[in-house]
Formats: C-alpha cells, sequence, structure tokens
C-alpha cells in the first residue's frame, strides 16, 4: 500500500461542495415523462365496451363492468381497472382498438381505503382525467391488424359481359390470415339480428377447422351461403377493429366455409331432440324466413310442408338477386339440406281462396313469410307507358329464365339493392345505365360496396334527381324528364330532397326501371283472417313468439320487420321456430329476461 | 472434542433472506469456526413466482411484461432475448426495422451501464463504504430517467417487443442522454477511482479475496466480468454477435487476478466503455424509418413449431433462452438461462469454505447475484 492509496479516498471531501445530487423538491412534485405509463384515463364516450383490453391483460386486472345501456356497437359495458394486479405494461392501451383507453402521467395517489384502488377510468372521476400527458396509442406500433387480407373480384370490363360471380371468394391461406385478425370481441354478435356466434366460427376458421366452423354457423343459420354472398352484414358495421381500420371481413369468412362444402347434410352433426313428431307445419312462402322455420322445426322431428309460389325457393334471394351475387349452385345446395332434412316442398302453388283455411285446420301452425311482392308506384305521369318497368318484376323474369329486353339505354329510379341489382343486370344485358336517386349517394339505403361495384361497372349515379314525367319520343323511345333537388332540413333526422322548380332535364330511354321499394299483398288470404293477421297498411305485427293477431298463424320476414334484409327473415324465422314450441307447449313459456331472438343451438 | 465444544467451535448462520449484505432475496446457511466460514448452502426460492411456467400459459404479447421480472436491475437483456427467440421462430426476424437494431442495442448497452453502476456502488457498500453507492446509484438514477423518458417506466421497461421496440426515439433525446448522463458519468469516474481503486481500505480486503481458479471457467460455465477477471476474453458480444455490436468499436475488457478486486474493475471499466458504446449508437443510428415491423394480430399470432437459443451478455454474464413452440399461441417451453445460478449457487457453495465471515457479502456483490434469475 502507497502514500497515494491512504490519501487518495479523502479526496472524497471534495464532493462536500459540489451540487447536492437529491432533490429537494416534495415527493409527488416531479411529473412523470411525457409517455409515463401512470394511471389509466379512458374516453367514456368513445370506448365501445369491447373488452379487448381486458382480454389482452395478463394479469387479469381489467374487469368489464356495465355502465351505459347497450347500443349497436358498444356494450355499454366500460373497463374497471384493478392496481392490484395492473402491472403496467400499457398492452391495454397499445391493443385498445377504438383508441379510447390510455395512461396519464400521473403516478401519486395515496388514499387509506385499498378498496379504491380499483376504479373504472372515465366513469369514476379522478384529478389526472384529461391529462396531455402519458403513454398514448402510437401509429408505427399496432399489436392488432387492421388491414383486410383483400377480397378478388373479377375485373370490370370483364364481368359486365358474363353472369359469373363477381366476387371470386378467399383461399383457404387468405381465410385463415383474415379469420386469425379477429380480437373476439363478441360485439358482432349482438349486431347481428340472428345473434349468429360469430366469433366462435372465425375461431374454427383461423385454427383451420372448417367442420366445426359450418357446425356453429348452421347453429343459428340454415341459409348461410346465401348470408356469406349477400349479407347485409351489420355485424361488419360495429366490429371493433373497424373502428380504426378494416372491419373482419366476416362475411366473406362465413363465404369461404360454406362454400368448401358441397354435401351439407355429411358435415354437419344435428344433435337436437325430435319433439315435434307427428306435429305438422305449414310455411307459406320460400324465402329465407320460411326456409329457416322449415329447417329447424324439420330437424326437431316436425312434418313441415313449404308453398311456394315460384318455381323455386329462395323467396327474394332467388328471384331478386341477381346470378352474379348468388349464384343458382349456392341455392340449390342449401334446398337440398332442406329436402334431406325431410321439408316437404310444394312449388308452383299459391296459396289462394279458403286454402289458408283449411291449412289452420289441419296444420299445429302456420308460417307466413310471403314477403313483399308489389312494388310501389312512381306517382309521375307516363308511368303506365310500356317501357316503364318495375325492378322485381325485370329481376324476377331474369332469375326465373325468362327472355328480359331493356334496350340500349336504361334510368333506374331508386336507391336501394334493387336499384343496383337492376342496374348491374342491365348493364349485363348490355345498356348503358343511369341511375337517378332523390337524395345524396350518402343516402342510398344499398350497400357502399355494391355502389362502388355497379359504378366501377360503368353504371352512372344522378344524385338528388326527382322523376317529373315519363314521355314517349317520336322514335318510339322514352324521354325521362327530371327535375335537380336540393337537400333541406327535415324534422325527421336526415336531409330531404325539394325539387327546385323550373328546371328540367331530358333524357332519352329504352327504359325506366322502377325501384323505389314494395310493399304487402295479402289479397291471398281470407278477408276475415287477413284482418286479424295486418293492420290496414298490409304490415303484421308479431308478439314475442312471432304470432300474429291470428292464433296459429306466425309470421316473419319482410312483411314483419322494417330492415327488409335476408339475416331479419332468418331472425324472424328463429323466433318462429321457439315460438311455435311454446304455442304448442313443447317448450315453456318466454321469460321476460330471454332474448327475444333465441339464441339456439343445434349441437 | 465434547458436544459443547463442537457448538462452541462450529456456529451455524443463517445469513439472508432479509439483509442488506445479501444480493437478493436469498441466504446462505453458513457454518462458521471463529469467525472462518467452513460451508455454505445456498437457499433460493424466496422470489418463486413460475415465470417459465406462467408463460407456457399465456399468449406471446402476455408473456413479454412477465420476463422483465427475470433480473430486477437489468430487465431488458429478458426482453430482448424473449423477442429475439419468438422472432427466429416465427420468421419474424427478417422484418425488424433497422431503427429498431439500432434502438434495441441502445436499451441494452443502457442497461448494462445501469446495472454496472449500481453494482459497483454494491462492491464497496457491502465493505461499509457507503459514499461510493450514493455516488453511483444517483447515475444510475440519470439513466433510469433516460429509461422513463424512452420506455415510459424507469425499472420494469416492457419495451423491446417482437418486430422491433414499442416507441420511437424521444425527439433531442441523444443531446439529453449525452449532457445529463455520460457526461456526468464520466465527470465522476476518476473521484470513484480514487475513491475505491486507490483506496487502501477497499484494496486490502478486496485483493486476493474471492479468488476462481481459472481451471473452473469452463467446468462450471463461468462468464461476464467473473470469467473476465480471470483473463479469459469471453464476451457474447464478441463470440456471437447480435443486433449492432459488429459494427461498433470496442474491445474485450481483461485483466489477472480473478479476485473482488479484479471483478470490480472489470465493472469499472465497462461502464467507460458503455457510455462510449452508447455514444456511438446514438451518433450512427438512423434518424427516419420504422421502429417496429407490422404485426400480425397478437391476440391470435401463433409460431409455428420449432426451439431455439438465443444469448447476449448482461452485466453479469451470459443470459440465455431456451424457447420451444409447438405451432400454438402459447410456448411449449422456455428455459431462463441466467448467468446467476452459476455464480450465486455452484461457485458462491465452492467459494465460501475458508472465507473471513465480513467477506461473504462482498464476494455475494463481486460475483453479481440476481436470485429470480435462479427460481425461474
Amino acid at each position: 500500500m502507497s502514500l497515494k492509496n491512504t490519501l487518495a479516498p479523502f479526496s472524497a471531501w471534495m464532493q462536500a461542495f459540489s451540487k447536492p445530487f437529491t432533490v429537494p423538491d416534495e415527493p409527488g412534485v416531479r411529473p412523470g415523462a411525457p409517455r409515463y405509463r401512470g394511471w389509466h384515463i379512458n374516453d367514456r364516450e368513445t370506448c365501445i365496451g369491447c373488452g379487448t383490453c381486458a382480454e389482452i391483460c395478463q394479469n387479469v386486472a381489467i374487469d368489464m363492468v356495465p355502465v351505459d345501456e347497450p347500443t349497436k356497437g358498444d356494450s355499454g359495458l366500460r373497463p374497471k381497472v384493478d392496481y392490484g394486479r395492473c402491472c403496467w405494461c400499457a398492452l391495454c392501451v397499445d391493443v385498445c382498438p377504438s383508441g379510447s383507453l390510455a395512461m396519464s402521467n400521473e403516478y401519486v395517489w395515496v388514499d387509506h381505503d385499498g378498496d379504491a384502488f380499483r376504479y373504472t377510468p372515465g366513469v369514476d372521476e379522478k384529478p389526472w382525467d384529461g391529462a396531455e400527458l402519458g403513454w398514448r396509442k402510437d401509429e408505427g406500433f399496432d399489436i392488432v391488424d387492421h388491414e383486410r387480407v383483400p377480397m378478388g373480384h373479377l375485373d370490370p370490363e370483364e364481368r359486365i359481359h358474363t353472369w359469373a360471380e363477381v366476387v371470386v371468394g378467399y383461399t383457404e391461406e387468405e381465410a385463415r390470415r383474415e379469420a386469425a385478425r379477429c380480437v373476439e370481441c363478441g360485439l358482432c354478435v349482438a349486431a347481428c339480428p340472428a345473434h349468429m356466434h360469430i366469433p366462435d366460427y372465425i375461431a374454427a376458421i383461423r385454427d383451420g377447422d372448417d367442420v366445426r366452423a359450418l357446425n356453429v354457423i348452421y347453429d343459428n343459420n340454415s341459409m348461410p351461403e346465401m348470408c356469406g354472398k349477400v349479407c347485409t352484414r351489420r355485424c361488419e358495421s360495429v366490429c371493433s377493429i373497424g373502428v380504426n381500420g378494416d372491419p373482419l371481413a366476416i362475411r366473406w369468412l362465413k363465404r369461404y366455409v360454406t362454400e368448401r362444402f358441397d354435401d351439407l347434410k355429411s358435415v354437419l352433426d344435428v344433435d337436437v331432440e325430435r319433439v315435434g313428431e307427428g306435429r305438422k307445419i305449414a310455411v307459406i312462402g320460400g324465402g329465407p324466413s320460411g326456409i329457416t322455420v322449415a329447417y329447424y322445426l324439420a330437424i326437431r322431428g316436425f312434418e313441415v310442408t313449404i308453398h311456394e309460389a315460384l318455381p323455386q325457393l329462395g323467396g327474394a334471394t332467388f328471384f331478386g338477386i341477381p346470378k352474379y351475387r348468388f349464384p343458382m349452385p349456392s341455392l340449390e345446395k342449401q334446398i337440398k339440406l332442406l329436402e334431406d332434412a325431410g321439408v316437404k316442398i310444394v312449388t308452383n302453388h299459391r296459396v289462394e281462396g279458403d286454402e289458408l283455411r283449411r291449412m289452420l285446420e289441419e296444420n299445429d301452425a302456420v308460417f307466413i313469410g310471403t314477403g313483399l311482392m308489389k312494388p310501389y308506384r312512381l306517382g309521375a305521369e307516363g308511368e303506365d307507358l310500356p317501357g316503364v318497368v318495375y325492378a322485381l318484376d325485370l329481376l324476377r323474369d331474369k332469375n326465373i329464365g325468362r327472355e328480359v329486353e331493356v334496350g340500349e339505354r336504361v334510368v333506374v329510379v331508386g336507391g336501394g339493392n334493387v336499384a343496383i341489382d337492376a342496374a348491374r343486370v342491365s348493364r349485363r344485358l348490355g345498356a348503358e345505365v343511369t341511375i337517378a336517386y332523390r337524395r345524396r349517394i350518402v343516402d342510398m339505403p344499398a350497400d357502399d360496396e355494391e355502389i362502388e361495384d355497379a359504378e366501377a361497372e360503368g353504371v352512372e349515379i344522378i344524385p338528388q334527381a326527382i322523376p317529373l314525367r315519363v314521355e314517349r319520343t317520336d322514335d318510339g323511345r322514352l324521354d325521362f324528364v327530371w327535375g335537380p333537388a336540393e337537400m333541406v332540413p327535415s324534422d325527421r333526422g336526415r336531409p330531404r330532397p325539394k325539387l327546385i322548380e323550373g328546371v328540367e332535364h331530358h333524357m332519352v330511354v329504352d327504359r325506366v326501371i322502377v325501384a323505389i321499394g314494395q310493399s304487402a299483398d295479402h289479397s291471398w288470404m281470407p278477408p276475415d283472417i287477413a284482418e286479424k293477421v295486418a293492420d290496414a297498411k298490409g304490415w303484421i305485427t308479431v308478439d314475442h313468439n312471432g304470432m300474429t293477431g291470428h292464433r296459429g298463424i306466425f309470421a316473419g320476414g319482410d312483411l314483419v320487420n322494417d330492415t327488409a334484409d335476408a339475416i331479419s327473415a332468418i331472425a324472424d324465422g328463429l323466433r318462429a321456430v321457439e315460438g311455435i314450441q311454446r304455442f304448442l307447449g313443447i317448450l315453456p313459456e318466454r321469460e321476460e329476461t330471454e332474448p327475444e331472438i333465441p339464441v339456439i343451438t343445434v349441437r | 472434542m465434547t458436544t459443547t465444544e463442537t457448538l462452541r467451535r462450529r456456529v451455524q448462520l443463517w445469513f439472508g433472506p432479509q439483509h442488506p449484505g445479501i444480493t437478493g432475496n436469498m441466504s446462505v446457511q453458513a457454518w462458521l469456526e471463529g469467525d472462518t466460514l467452513t460451508q455454505g448452502i445456498t437457499h433460493v426460492g424466496y422470489l418463486h413466482r413460475a415465470f417459465e411456467k406462467l408463460m407456457e400459459r399465456r399468449k406471446f404479447i402476455q408473456s413479454f411484461p412477465i420476463v422483465c421480472r427475470i433480473c430486477v436491475p437489468e430487465p431488458d437483456t429478458n426482453e430482448y432475448l424473449l423477442a429475439a427467440a419468438l422472432e427466429e421462430l416465427s420468421g419474424l426476424d427478417r422484418e425488424v426495422p433497422e431503427k429498431a437494431l439500432w434502438i434495441r442495442t441502445l436499451v441494452l448497452e443502457m442497461s448494462r451501464l445501469a446495472a454496472m453502476l449500481q453494482v459497483l456502488g454494491g462492491h464497496v457498500g457491502s465493505m461499509g463504504l457507503g459514499v461510493v453507492p450514493n455516488w453511483t446509484y444517483t447515475l444510475r438514477d440519470y439513466v433510469l430517467d433516460r429509461f422513463e423518458e424512452l420506455t415510459g417506466a424507469r425499472v420494469y421497461h416492457m419495451y423491446t417487443v417482437f418486430g422491433g421496440v414499442r416507441r420511437d426515439l424521444p425527439e433531442g433525446f441523444a443531446e439529453r442522454m449525452e449532457t445529463e448522463v455520460l457526461a456526468k458519468i464520466e465527470a465522476k469516474l476518476p473521484v470513484i477511482d480514487n475513491a475505491i481503486f486507490d483506496s487502501s481500505v477497499f484494496r486490502k480486503r478486496a485483493i486476493g479475496v474471492g479468488v476462481v481458479p481459472e481451471e473452473w471457467a469452463d467446468e462450471m460455465g463461468i462468464s461476464g466480468p467473473v470469467v473476465r477477471a480471470m483473463g479469459i476474453p469471453r464476451d457474447t458480444r464478441k463470440d456471437f454477435p447480435y443486433l449492432k455490436y459488429p459494427e461498433l468499436d470496442f474491445e474485450v475488457v481483461t485483466t489477472t487476478g480473478s479476485d473482488i478486486y479484479a471483478r470490480a474493475w472489470i465493472r469499472r471499466q465497462e461502464i467507460a466503455q458503455s457510455v462510449d458504446l452508447i455514444r456511438q449508437i446514438l451518433r450512427r443510428m438512423p434518424t427516419e424509418g420504422p421502429y417496429c415491423a407490422k404485426l400480425p394480430n397478437m391476440l391470435t399470432w401463433t409460431i409455428p413449431p420449432g426451439q431455439t437459443y438465443v444469448r447476449a451478455e448482461a452485466s453479469r454474464g451470459e443470459m440465455g433462452y431456451y424457447v420451444v413452440t409447438d405451432g400454438s399461441d402459447k410456448m411449449r417451453r422456455v428455459h431462463v438461462r441466467g448467468p446467476s445460478y452459476v455464480h450465486g449457487v455452484s461457485l458462491l457453495e465452492r467459494l465460501i469454505p475458508g472465507t473471513n465471515i465480513a467477506d461473504l457479502s462482498p464476494l455475494m456483490v463481486s460475483l453479481q447475484t440476481c436470485p429470480p434469475e435462479i427460481e425461474r
């Protein structure tokens, strides 16, 4: 040891004159770093209650608790954080699909009550609510996949010359990849009128178990291939991944699974008690609601007969939807399943006169799902001229194989899916097509994708166009006269179109196709029964069992619901399936707490 | 000799698990004759939380907040290794952006720096010299300030994740790192040298104490400062290069003596080395570009069957993760190989006989044990 070694340590005394290291501030004064992971904050309005934060939390520190009334796309639940469990990893923030959850940079909180350290951010007020700083979601880091696997479409140039399906469909690899994007929040289940078990079948697709997926799908939808191609997909509109990205392609995934199997009966594992043995049910109208009632009652042992006026079952999905969206083999496959289940199918048979009365006597219950077949009239001068046709008639004639002619130039009046169908069909028949719609394009009730597809195929859309009259031209064509409209506020919410007087536009066409909606036609019922079943406008009101004002007559589909889509019709069918069993005393009466659309399962 | 006499001569002593001289929560059951230890048995398990088993029951992304707990003073090695293993098995490693590789290297070097500052203070603190730990712990806090700024937390950073890192470098980070941390450390190092390496007290208590024979190096798998203090240039950063280390300019620090003094000296040199490496990294890091690859949905992410062993140089030595995946969304098996098992259990038990009771704490600190790493 040298002298240096003895003296050197004393140099430490020099430090006595340097600035002290210790921070003189009070505890809690020092703010956390700008991205510090402190106490949670949540925007109650933006949060959709999907529970993905709770799902990813490896400490199970987050409970979803009821706070608001559930609405479509919002479960009404909000995350409650237990800080006895939280490890402050902020995965909940990074995964949050709506981007509502965040962390403040506040980290000091003293309370004598241990239970206080469980609170619902954004609901229970805290001093750090609205903190500017703290851990926030960052664009460059995403732990869920917001990009949808793109779906192949036929080239627009090519598809207007063919009736082949426009949508190509997912390959197996694409479907698995798309299914893996799901966070299984289940908001879609509540939004689906039939409450299909969507996360369950998506998980099965992801796991490569298509048979399981198909069985889950058939739990409460007997026409899933149709839904997989043309459903209005309310599910996708509430998908939590869709809040800040592309929603899951739920429809295309269902399409993928249902297309994989040709012989459904051999794949479906139906395991329900045949409680309906010896009972007879008549179904009038072979659309989605009638098919649903027939299938789910038939597998329960009921003897079901479907009466259909057209040569083929399917209702609007057969005669209305063009084959480039829902091809015939797909429909036939679903009808074959009905036959396999033992349903008797009578086609080309319109029920008339006293037949309904006789059916009521011969059957334990009757289900009516005849749909809306009577087109609304345009109410404009010249509507009865030859060449002015109704979209439903045109589509039906085309679908049942009649020769259809539309000429060179067509105008379609309307903005719903039927109008788009009529326009695209006319395009395929070789016509130049224009759609005239009263309101703006954003107001069109038609599916956005349908509108896009139509435009890609060369359909021109004129918004804010009010038809004034139709006149015959000298060379035998039609002069469609319309006036521009301006949008004015309306007390019913959405703006209303108002005709700008004095301006007239002319369009010379070969066909005017009217597609402004349709209504019910009850002329086939005996008047005394019709009176009990429907109101003066033809609408049918049903009770929680799906039963009309006439004992033993159940109804569903477009007649009953105001959403007029296939999946709502299927939901009505499901309600009637259970309602009929309750009516016949097979099932106990419905409890108040039970959902109106039953969650049924066949496995 | 009567029983009483034996008892008088041979005293059994429990050292830990709650004792300021122990490195974390573990204990040594020691037998003394006079003030000389004759035998020591290590007892671990006080921190056992079954990390490895927990991870077998959690999705990959849910495992990532767990691993930082495997070594509290230096969590980032664990985060990097878990990410590296799963990236290799899933093929995601090809997509990790350049910038993320640099940030990861930075974070690993920062955590080595923080851990070495802590343990250098521990070296002298365990001998009863309380002044130096005050300085080094404060310097470590300056590193933690930068961690807080970068990762959102001071201790459990939870920052390095599959595909890259979780957030970009904040603006002005490099300047603050230089002025608030690196410059302060460099200014303090000569003072620390005076107070430790030139101190006759420290020299007397450290030189020739706790000597690890060179032949144990391979036999026991010794790594880190302990092996480099034997004169063996073993360093995972050089031997099995990873991240951006091959592009950085540094030499493996070695010395001879293999005693407590030599190990402290290695750490002192490596603190300076880390400071230099952090400067190199911040200078050469790209400023533009993504910091994380595009990730699949982490809630459903599955990884094809496979197994791998990845390693990195922690401040204590070679840290390794052996990971087996089976095609599901969870790990089939994960084994954490930390240097603490070798150093804190096998080596310590061999070194204890003949050691003075007063030297047990300095010895344990010089071997740098992280008990949770032993009892994963």
